[in-house]
């Protein structure tokens, strides 16, 4: 199937202007450049949950787990358990992340597995036509709160990095290199690489106008220190209208989980015998 | 002696679990096939424990209302079950804690004499009772030696106390053979999966199967298995299923609380053609219910558990043996049809103890079916005759692999068409016609006994005790074993016409018999018990004869 490129025959279904698109080029640049790096695309696997950032499991030939809504990162985290060498990327939503599946999220970061996680982050449900998510502003009208939320969102770059993420960044879908390269630096990271990217929802909820005038790239700033990155992650909440950094906020080194997985197996005729053994021991 | 049965009781945290082990491990030591029940309520410390340790020279697995000797570390175990002893039995007590017309053995004085701390008491009981009944020190001393590792010396001096203190009441024979391996329910089903190819076990811990997450933790070294206990089990349902992805033989484990959270999981599996194995011990009622008592609860909700149609395999073993065997088998058929596969346990099959006897039919061999060269390009969902395609895992060289949770075509794409989505449910239930063809090789219906009066229907860890029963009224026992796709053929032959048939249920809405019923069998009455305990031998006569005079 792949002979026939990265990008798979379905036919694409997002709207038009939709900020998935960004996405998606920038994540077949980084792959492509992996690919003439040496990386090898047959063990690459995409991960998704279910929403439209999730169709990029369509999109592509690449191996794929079009999984459940909120439940990308544990299905994810079994790959991992099952072969430590894939190189697995979460594509994931806002809602589906940050709402339905937030505990997986988090736990993934706890224990630092050696996978990649892009959360589409439009702040709405696009899929189910425009109701709040979790990082929504304070506020939003969206189909089920007519009114107005009455919850502050969170802010998942400070969750990640009190969580214990390796690697936390945030990307902009208008800037198209940084992205391609965060996304590259992800990949390759051993551990948890975990990018919010900030997209608009071309049907629900638009704020790029306030995107292009308040995102901003910090200079001389420390990314192995947590206290520095923490404290950049506060320079915005998901709310108000301040200055927002992007980038790459933090990135450490610590043990990887699935590390323990890696060792060999005994052959069946040796299984039957330790069955055996432990059978006779109980006699 | 042919069938006899010791209770020993305590308060929780007393170590009766253990206590009751050892008793069992002396007993098999002797030859004897062993069960062994074991009653505690959901708490640490406090509350009333009891194990009842079962001996016979027949092959057993059900105990007995009855017991021969009672060994009692306080004064509640003699008032709850004085009344259970059989006359002549001899009573076995703690002096210092209780009075008692039997054999009083002074443990707080031991214990301070020794210096022993206060878990070896039920030391002190298990030496009286050795002594009791005609066992060898030598034998006991073995056992403790090996079933504690740690605290050897103490425990063993605690035990020759009470051996000492002690006094012949009954004979038990000469070991006539070598005991069977004993084992709970929970080490079978365990066991069983590794033997079926188990790589990876994956479970967050509920009562009755934190005991086989706990087993297969410990010797995960010994076999190179992969043991997960993730945040819950949402995550260890779709774990599973990613593992599966990457080629790992994958089983869950939990109850029904934990099920209802794997149940969005399941039916992803289904849908994605994803093979996992779940271990579902029930435990009784809604919700939280009691944790640590058992049910038969869930069998329609094993059945049927997600939205939409989709094949599946669910097995309800009776024993420690049959659990070996179809754990194993369960594995194997899961892969061979990419399918989830349900192995039924309960309470009283997961952590009762048992005499294994490992079935002298082979194991099946079967096949799995990898990609070909005529696979390329490679397609996860192609279509075949049998519904099967070829399964790559993740990592494939030159395939891409598409596992996908939406309807799909046979690449994996997603997929809205009409005669796609009719064609993709057919699939998947022609998977379920394979399968039953497949499960025609097995004994999927177990019977015993001759008489045409009476058939007793049952499922499950009930496969005992209604054979003990069947036995005392002269009646037929007809057991299926697989429970979804249900064995109609295979039952109704081995059912034929009974004058009567009467469904003995471990629930209180006779799930079985509402299948059987569908299937247009008659059903004459139905035995149910849903207080959370397994019927005793003596109890399911007295109910049995109650509806079938
Ligand atoms: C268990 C479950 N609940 C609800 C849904 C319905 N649902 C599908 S997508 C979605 C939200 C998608 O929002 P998000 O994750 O932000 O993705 P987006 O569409 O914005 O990319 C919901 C609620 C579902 N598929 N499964
Ligand atoms: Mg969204």
């Amino acid at each position: 199937m792949r002979e026939e490129g990265l990008i798979s025959r379905a036919q694409n279904t997002w709207c038009p202007g939709c900020g998935n698109f960004a996405i998606q080029h920038a994540f077949k640049n980084a792959i492509l450049e992996l690919g003439s790096e040496g990386l090898s695309l047959d063990e690459v696997v995409l991960v998704t949950g279910i929403g439209c950032h999730a169709k990029m499991a369509d999109y592509f030939n690449l191996n794929s787990v079009y999984a459940i809504h909120g439940r990308a990162v544990p299905a994810a985290a079994g790959l991992k358990i099952a072969d430590p060498n894939l190189k697995v990327i979460c594509c994931v939503g806002d809602g589906d992340a940050y709402a339905e599946g937030l505990d997986h999220l988090l736990f993934a970061a706890k224990r630092n597995m050696d996978m990649t996680i892009i959360v589409h982050n439009n702040r709405v449900y696009g899929l189910t036509t425009g109701q709040y998510t979790p990082t929504s502003p304070l506020g939003f009208r969206g189909k089920s709160t007519p009114t107005g939320t009455a919850e502050p969102p969170f802010n998942p770059i400070a969750l990640m990095l009190n969580a214990g993420a390796s690697f936390v960044a945030r990307g902009y879908t208008r800037r198209q290199d940084q992205l391609r390269w965060m996304i590259k630096e992800a990949i390759m990271h051993r551990g948890l690489s975990f990018i919010d990217v900030l997209q608009i929802c071309a049907t629900f909820f638009d704020p790029h106008e306030v995107y292009d005038r308040m995102v901003y790239e910090p200079e001389g700033h420390d990314r192995s220190s947590i206290e520095s990155a923490m404290r950049l992650a506060s320079e915005w909440d998901y709310n108000s209208e301040s200055r927002i950094p992007i980038g790459l906020f933090f990135q450490g080194e610590r043990p990887v989980f699935e590390d323990r997985f890696r060792g060999v197996r005994p052959d069946i005729p040796s299984r039957e015998n330790k069955i055996g053994m432990f059978l006779e021991g109980r006699r | 002696m042919e069938d006899f049965s010791v209770l020993i009781g305590g308060r929780a945290g007393e170590g009766l679990n253990r206590a009751g082990q050892i008793i069992a491990r002396l007993l098999n030591a002797h030859g004897y096939h062993i069960y062994m029940y074991y009653d505690y309520p959901s708490l640490i410390r406090g509350g009333h424990n009891f194990s009842i340790i079962r001996a016979a020279t027949h092959s057993i697995g059900a105990h007995r209302t009855h017991v021969d000797v009672l060994l009692a570390l306080n004064r509640e175990t003699l008032i709850l079950h004085s009344g259970r002893l059989r006359e002549g039995g001899a009573i076995i007590y703690d002096s210092d804690a209780a009075k008692a017309d039997g054999i009083g053995i002074p443990l707080s004085k031991i214990l301070k004499e020794e210096g022993a701390p206060p878990i070896t008491r039920n030391s002190g009981l298990i030496g009286a009772f050795a002594r009791a009944a005609g066992i060898q020190w030598e034998v006991l001393e073995r056992i403790i030696k090996k079933e504690f590792p740690k605290g050897t010396e103490i425990n063993l001096k605690v035990a020759r106390r009470g051996f000492d203190a002690s006094e012949q009441k009954l004979r038990i024979d000469r070991p006539s053979m070598k005991g069977l391996p004993l084992v709970s329910g929970n080490e079978a089903i365990g066991l069983g999966l590794l033997r079926g190819g188990l790589t990876s076990y994956i479970a967050y811990p509920m009562t009755p199967t934190s005991s086989l997450l706990h087993f297969l933790a410990e010797v995960e070294g010994d076999f190179g298995l992969k043991v997960v206990h993730p945040e819950n089990e949402i995550a260890v349902m779709l774990m599973a299923i990613g593992a599966a992805c990457g080629g790992e033989k994958v089983a869950v484990g939990t109850s029904g609380g934990g099920f209802c959270l794997m149940t969005e999981g399941l039916g992803f599996a289904g849908m994605a053609e994803c093979p996992v194995v779940i271990v579902l011990g029930q435990r009784t009622g809604p919700s939280t219910g009691l944790p640590t008592y058992t049910s038969q609860g869930d069998l329609l909700f094993a059945r049927h558990a997600s939205q939409g149609e989709f094949s599946r395999l669910v097995t309800a073993p009776a024993d420690a043996s049959e659990a070996f065997f179809w754990s194993s088998e369960s594995l194997r058929l899961a892969w061979r049809f990419q399918i989830p596969a349900i192995i039924l346990s309960d309470k009283t099959l997961s952590e009762g103890y048992y005499s294994l006897m490992v079935h002298s039919r082979e194991q099946s061999s079967v096949e799995e079916s990898g990609p070909g060269n005529e696979d390329r390009p490679y397609r996860r969902y192609r279509f075949t005759d049998s519904g099967v395609s070829p399964m790559a895992k993740m990592p494939t060289r030159g395939a891409v692999v598409k596992v996908n949770s939406y309807y799909h075509d046979e690449d994996g794409i997603t997929t809205e068409d009409a005669a796609m989505t009719a064609s993709m449910q057919e699939k998947l239930l022609r998977k379920g016609e394979a399968l039953s063809k497949e499960l025609g090789k097995y004994e999927t219906v177990w019977t015993h006994g001759r008489g045409e009066d009476l058939a007793l229907v049952c499922w499950g860890s009930n496969g005992p005790v209604c054979q003990e029963t069947a036995d005392i009224l002269g009646a037929r026992v007809v057991r299926p074993i697989v429970l979804h796709p249900f064995p109609e053929e295979a039952f109704g032959r081995a059912l034929g016409s009974p004058a009567a048939t009467v469904v003995v249920e471990q629930n209180a809405t006779a799930q079985l018999s509402s299948i059987l019923k569908g299937f247009g069998h008659r059903v004459d009455a139905t035995v149910l018990k849903y207080d959370g305990r397994p019927f005793s031998v003596e109890e399911l006569a007295t109910r049995v004869q109650e509806v079938h005079a």
